[in-house]
């Protein structure tokens, strides 16, 4: 098939209408086509929450773990098959809560993936309470005082830690975000793309309207590979304007690259195995 | 039977470890079975540590108390173990220490170091007082120097144990002349359990550093580039042993290793390979908790941890690893066994196992072979509908590799799920998933090995697992030759827990469960399992190892 529709499931989707998360799937579905991909080449890896039952309403690969661990299998699939086109599409609270020391570590470790975070600022799973990206003072179930902690800057975090691939996308912006989905695919080494999206069950600031008056694509004159400059738009927030679309960009090795042998093999996933060829390691022990 | 013990102590970083492992190659070399252990004193102020190197003429399984020789590379080793040394044991020293003892062989070794210009070769000063005391071939030594050191360090260190050569009249006579063939190897617990999962065809590794799992996945690391696999250090054991499943699902043999502080952060991923019956091997190298213990030294306290980790019920295969030729064993049976049932297998290992060092055959490489069972991308339709969790009457679902069927994808899923892998939350499939995870339980009950049977049928039968089946075979044959009859049951596999031969072996005699834990964890199971009632218990949790002696003392003195 070569439409979209080649990524369809007949599977029901769970997620309230006016979600985000329907536009975000189609998105992707639009984004592999685009790529020219096939469903047997892709795989999804997610964690727990609304988010993370996307991989059910898409034909790929799947890799549905535990809370905050989408990460970890996501890059250690990667290394052993580079030939899967490996995405992360999971939520706030899975990337920045529970599974937080990961994001730190896939920075630091550059494996080939695409990290999508469904970011609405809050857990629609568990009916609403503040993710780690929801404003400070907001009244939500569990913290009906308003959100006691500082919200979570993702982007500026990752530019701090020089992350390769920074970006923003909204799912107001359709086309837009499409384009985001498929540079972040494409680039070789972690990329992080944080994408805006309302939850109308239970975020009614950050609505749909809110975010459209505010996001402002970044044009021609923002220069990616200009780290300051990145740090300091991934720092724009509120009424002052959100930007979207590719705040940082960085060329460099990435995990199989700093691997040698990883290069010149057969991938680990097509290695020949024979317990005889491990009797060379044992000639130092006589 | 002659059999010697030597002690080599000293403070942290004189040398304590490079001589004991020169001394331990040479004797091994010569041709006699070598049974190291190091003791790492971290709690005694300047660090003490020390290492005890046992030969013989015969192999040997465990540590001894009494010792022949102490090698003391301070005063304070002289100090610790005096009381241990036998009636015409020897201390050699440097004369300097000030150590006024009868069995003091005084020793110019840091006069004579630093006339050679090099204090670091105490060492091998010392080694060549070692090698005069018990006749050992200066040329063996020079050949093991060779394979360590090179260049300048080579030559003053080859100096140096001529040097030291006449220090010393032959005390200690050797039970054997020199063996010319080099038919046996010296391999630590770590290192033949390495080779296992090498030669398992182990292609990925994530672990998070923490004593006594660093040295099997130092050993791997130090290799990865050689042998073709990745060895990840992640960033916490939680990411580890997801890092595992995500490797094992995408096609890889995986394996994660830690200790009990790390396995508890892996409990969660754990549950996870049950639920998505996705293979790992996990090795799971016991200190004495709770908590962080103590980080350097040996307990045999989390079976019953391991039995039953994780939230929800699975099946899992446990298995204890007994000497280093059994871990070697082990690794690969584990692999298979792992992706034949789909399901996570747990090597319990400990300090003292991962450790000591022992003489033993060749690892038989040959023996050994890999049974993958994955679906061929062929024996599915190019358009077909792949079910992951296809409801089998064995239990087992065709397992696919994602990317390598076109049409094809393999849904893995940590909710409950269809045959397909999609969530569900419908009772009647639910069910059905719980029954097909848990025939694979029956299943493996069938294939599990029965414990080892040592010693003579009598009135006492000994039970243990692991590494305690080491000191354990040797207090037997100790009793045994002294005319006690006494044989013991040493398990391997945990769970399922096999009983044929315990049930076959348990009538009519007294039962002792020798364990290196507080609450007897086996005689627990085997009563769960069997309803078969331990008599008496002897049970060790000091952190250190058994001892034959002390067993074969225990028993003569309870039991026999």
């Amino acid at each position: 098939m070569t439409s979209p529709r080649r990524f369809d499931t007949r599977d029901e989707r769970t997620w309230c209408p006016g979600c985000g998360n329907h536009v975000l799937l189609a998105c992707l579905k639009e984004t592999l086509h685009r790529l020219d991909r096939q469903p047997h080449e892709v795989l999804i890896c997610s964690g727990i929450g609304q988010a993370a039952k996307l991989p059910h309403y898409l034909k790929a690969n799947c890799f549905n773990g535990l809370h905050g661990r989408a990460l970890p299998p996501a890059c250690a699939a990667k290394i052993v098959n580079p030939a899967l086109t490996v995405i992360v599409s999971t939520g706030d609270g899975d990337s920045y809560g529970e599974g937080g020391n990961h994001f730190l570590h896939a920075i630091r470790r550059n494996v080939d993936i695409a990290h999508f975070v469904h970011d609405n600022g809050v857990y629609g799973l568990t009916k609403g309470q503040a993710s780690p990206t929801m404003d400070l003072g907001r009244p939500t179930p569990g913290q009906a005082g308003g959100v006691r902690s500082e919200a979570l800057n993702p982007l500026a975090l990752a530019i701090s830690q020089d992350a390769g691939f920074v970006a923003r996308g909204f799912t107001g912006e359709r086309e837009h975000l499409v384009e985001l989905m498929k540079a972040a695919i494409e680039y070789r080494g972690y990329a992080l793309l944080d994408i805006l999206q309302p939850c109308p069950v239970y975020n009614k600031v950050n609505t749909l309207q809110w975010y459209k008056e505010r996001v402002r694509p970044l044009g021609g004159e923002h220069d990616p590979a200009d780290r300051l400059t990145a740090f300091a738009r991934s720092l724009e927030w509120g009424d002052e304007g959100i930007p979207i679309g590719v705040i940082y960009r960085k060329d460099k090795p990435t995990f199989a690259d700093r691997l040698s042998h990883l290069a010149a093999n057969a991938a680990l996933v097509d290695k020949v195995l024979d317990p005889r060829a491990a009797r060379v390691f044992m000639d130092p022990f006589f | 039977m002659s059999d010697y013990n030597v002690l080599v102590g000293g403070a942290a970083g004189q040398g304590v470890e490079t001589l004991a492992g020169l001394l331990e190659k040479a004797f091994h070399r010569h041709g006699l079975w070598v049974f190291g252990v190091r003791d790492y004193m971290s709690r005694i102020r300047g660090g003490h540590n020390f290492a005890q190197v046992r030969v013989a003429d015969r192999p040997l399984h465990g540590p001894r108390r009494r010792l022949d020789a102490i090698i003391a590379l301070n005063e304070e080793t002289v100090r610790l173990h005096r009381d241990r040394l036998a009636e015409n044991g020897r201390i050699l020293a440097d004369a300097g220490l000030g150590v006024t003892d009868p069995a003091l062989l005084a020793l110019p070794l840091e006069r004579t170091a630093r006339e050679l210009g090099d204090p670091r070769v105490v060492g091998s000063l010392a080694l060549g007082a070692v090698a005069a005391s018990f006749g050992l071939d200066r040329a063996i030594i020079e050949e093991i120097l060779a394979e360590r050191f090179a260049g300048e360090t080579l030559a003053i260190n080859v100096k140096a144990l001529h040097a030291s050569g006449e220090w010393a009249t032959r005390h200690f006579p050797l039970p054997l002349p020199p063996r010319p063939t080099r038919d046996r190897i010296l391999v630590t617990g770590a290192e033949a359990l390495g080779l296992g999962v090498l030669a398992a065809g182990c292609t990925f590794g994530a672990w998070y550093p923490m004593t006594p799992a660093t040295p099997l996945m130092t050993f791997l690391a130090d290799r990865q580039a050689e042998a073709g696999m990745v060895v990840e250090q992640a960033e916490d054991e939680i990411a580890a042993i997801n890092m595992a499943l995500g490797a094992a699902y995408a096609g890889a043999r995986a394996l994660c290793a830690t200790s009990g502080g790390g396995f508890s952060l892996m409990v969660e991923g754990l549950s996870l390979a049950g639920m998505t019956e996705t293979p790992v091997v996990i090795v799971l190298m016991q200190r004495p908790g709770p908590a962080t213990g103590f980080p350097t030294r040996t307990e045999q306290g989390d079976l019953a941890f391991a039995l039953t980790a994780g939230h929800g019920e699975f099946p899992r295969l446990v298995t204890a690893l007994r000497t280093p030729d059994d871990a070697f064993r082990q690794a690969a049976r584990a692999f298979n066994l792992a992706e034949k049932y789909q399901l996570p297998a747990i090597l319990l290992g400990d300090q003292f196992l991962t450790d000591y060092v022992q003489s033993m055959p060749p690892l038989d490489f040959g023996s050994l072979v890999i049974e993958r069972q994955l679906l061929a991308p062929a024996e599915v339709g190019p358009d077909g509908d792949y079910l992951r969790y296809d409801l089998t009457e064995s239990g087992i679902s065709p397992r696919l590799l994602p990317g390598k069927a076109p049409g094809q994808v393999v849904m893995l899923c940590s909710d409950e799920h269809t045959p397909r892998g999609n969530i569900t939350e419908a009772a009647d499939v639910r069910a059905a998933m719980v029954d097909k995870r848990m025939r694979k339980h029956s299943m493996l009950r069938q294939e599990v090995e029965e414990p080892e049977f040592l010693g003579e049928d009598g009135p006492v039968l000994f039970v243990a697992w692991g590494s305690t089946g080491g000191p354990l075979r040797e207090a037997v044959e100790t009793l045994n030759a002294g005319g006690r009859r006494a044989g013991a049951l040493v398990f391997g596999d945990l769970w399922p827990l096999p009983t044929g031969r315990l049930r076959e072996k348990a009538p009519g005699k007294l039962l002792v469960n020798v364990e290196q834990n507080h609450s007897g964890q086996l005689a627990r199971l085997v009563r769960q399992e069997t309803g078969i009632v331990c008599d008496r218990s002897l049970l060790k949790y000091d952190g250190r190892p058994f001892t034959a002696d002390e067993i074969v003392a225990w028993a003569r003195e309870e039991v026999l």
